[in-house]
């Protein structure tokens, strides 16, 4: 077996390609219309027409599950999409140009870990009204100095190295070195990191939208789904069981595949392996 | 030494007012108007015209910013829109449940990491290690919110040991801790697996020098090497994290006293958003944030203590 089929890397897989796999079946396919209330029906144990029985308002879970884990997923990407391309760019300056700027971009960054996403989120809902985008936004202002700091502490070795300065003596000035040879070369510690905030984001998706402040209804979401169950947890339980299982899931899958892409990629760990 | 306490403490202040003048930006200068949000939508311009007056609203914002931080420095963070009470007075009377939850959980999670860290280091690529490993992993991929409502079903809901939520006060000490119990253990699963993680890979880092080995050639008991030599040394990257995880602790608190119906910060900040109560959000935000750049300088400060190293580099 090719020894970087490590248990990390394929559970990971396998579970990623899993919750991204329903997502995206979802758009096409669910088993009922997820918003197909049926009071009649509420709180149906599983059956072959409900595989995990129905809701409070008689709503297949299967299929809001499938929706949900869409919705997530959507959130993740698009906050991890829209912080890392900050984070990259201000990390690629701040290493292009050093001095005072670099200084300034990396105090600036430090200041950006005393807000945790949900401090953010707190903010804008109470300026705006709570929202998916609320929600977008704050987890993606948090992911800026993340990916501002590994994309500079990567660029500055990049820079050291005898290509780079045969590239300035052949005249290619700071940006396009940044373009044409930094960014290839710091592309792999930053997808790592990319795969490890995707988790991160959809932890924190789910704890905003438990709190009221991600997806509002009807649009249904795993959080939402869990903070509803909650009042629902003496009469039925089991409300309670899927939607934590599934974020469980995405999130393991998501943070094992990053472990296991950093411990492929870091030229450390290989050495010591190779040892 | 003196110098680096210096610097620090410059920094400290300075990061502090950065923090204020982040969280004013956002309350303040983005676009939406605080009376509209207050009265509606439906509210006619001049009661708009009115609030705006009376909240300050046509002042620069320089004007009103600096005005924030004077009173601030006094004590004085405004008045509540909803409850008609000086901020301060709030904040007051709801710290000590946000703080005993805070400590609380980040007690029970250094104790649980250290001894689950620690073991796991000492039992390497064995079964014990192994099952350390795994419910770590699962630890760090389940929300605390889920976990809290897991905790419930099972000691609330199905043993009824302990209540599902809600709290009596503290004047019945007993029944306070009891109301306690589930929602710090529920903060303490999540920290504890990142924590445990960290102890296990650090102390497997000081087990491989030279001096734990001459230790054990010398036949000092396992437990006297493990809790005695190899710990104190394994403590500054443990010290590290521990300050990092304060920030997502205040932030638990804050989730989990919604889950436990908990009347401390956490709450009264959602309470805060719901009756759009700008002063009183704005006050917690900023005292959430200070409270983590606060533990941060601090864990510092004590880092530079615990190695001896950075002091003389320092």
């Amino acid at each position: 077996m090719n020894r970087h089929l490590t248990p990390n890397l394929i559970l990971g897989a396998i579970l990623v390609a899993l919750v991204v796999g329903v997502a995206g079946l979802s758009l096409i396919w669910t088993p009922h219309d997820h918003a197909l209330m049926n009071i009649r029906e509420r709180f149906g144990a599983p059956s072959d027409v409900h595989w995990l029985g129905t809701d409070q308002l008689g709503r297949d879970i299967v299929s809001q599950l499938m929706v949900a884990a869409r919705n997530s997923m959507t959130v993740a990407l698009i906050a991890v999409l829209m912080g890392g391309s900050i984070g990259v760019a201000l990390g690629l300056l701040a290493s292009a140009l050093g001095g005072w700027f670099e200084d300034l971009i990396m105090r600036v960054a430090d200041i950006g870990f005393a807000f945790p996403a949900l401090l953010f989120a707190i903010m804008l809902s109470a300026v705006f009204g709570p929202s998916l985008w609320v929600a977008v936004l704050a987890i993606a202002f948090i992911n800026i100095p993340v990916f501002a700091r590994v994309t500079r502490g990567a660029a500055n070795v990049i820079w050291t190295r005898d290509y780079v300065a045969a590239a300035r003596a052949a005249g290619q000035g700071r940006f396009a070195i940044s373009r044409d040879h930094i960014l290839p070369n710091v592309a792999a510690p930053v997808i790592v990191q990319a795969t490890i905030e995707f988790a991160i984001a959809i932890l924190a998706e789910a704890a905003l939208s438990y709190l009221g402040l991600g997806a509002q209804p009807p649009s249904p979401s795993w959080g939402r789904m869990l903070s509803e169950a909650q009042t629902l947890m003496f009469m039925a339980p089991q409300l309670a069981i899927y939607p934590g299982l599934c974020i469980m899931a995405a999130v393991l899958g998501f943070s094992l595949l990053g472990d296991a892409l950093r411990d492929l990629t870091d030229p450390r760990l290989t050495r010591s392996r190779q040892a | 030494m003196g110098y680096f306490l210096l610097r620090r403490t410059v920094g400290f202040l300075a990061t502090v007012l950065t923090i204020t003048m982040v969280v004013f930006a956002v309350m303040n200068i983005l676009p939406g108007d605080p009376a509209l949000t207050i009265l509606g939508i439906d509210a006619s311009e001049q009661a708009l015209a009115a609030l705006r007056a009376q909240l300050g609203l046509n002042d620069p914002v320089l004007v009103r910013y600096a005005a924030w931080i004077g009173d601030a420095l006094t004590g004085d963070f405004g008045t509540s829109h909803s409850y008609r009470v000086p901020v301060s007075e709030l904040v007051l009377e709801r710290m000590p449940l946000t703080l005993s939850l805070a400590i609380g959980g980040m007690v029970a999670t250094v104790l649980l990491a250290l001894v689950l860290g620690i073991g796991a280091a000492a039992n390497h690529r064995k079964s014990g290690d192994w099952g350390v490993m795994f419910l770590s992993q699962i630890g760090i991929a389940v929300p605390s919110f889920w976990a809290a409502m897991l905790l419930v079903l099972l000691f609330a809901v199905h043993l009824q040991w302990l209540p599902p939520g809600g709290f009596p006060g503290w004047s019945d000490p007993v029944a306070a801790v009891r109301a306690l119990i589930l929602p710090v253990a529920a903060l303490t699963i999540v920290q504890a697996a990142v924590l445990a993680r960290v102890t296990r890979s650090s102390a497997l880092e000081v087990m491989r020098l030279d001096y734990v080995r001459t230790a054990r050639a010398m036949g000092y008991p396992r437990q006297r090497i493990l809790w005695r030599h190899v710990l104190p040394n394994a403590l500054v990257p443990i010290v590290t994290i521990v300050g990092l995880q304060f920030a997502s602790l205040i932030t638990g608190t804050i989730v989990i006293e919604n889950v436990f119906y908990l009347p401390g910060l956490g709450r009264l900040v959602f309470q805060a958003i719901a009756n759009r109560d700008l002063p009183l959000v704005q006050a917690l935000v900023t005292l959430f944030a200070v409270i983590v750049v606060t533990v941060n300088f601090l864990v510092d400060v004590i880092y530079v203590m615990i190695d001896p190293r950075l002091k003389a580099r320092a």
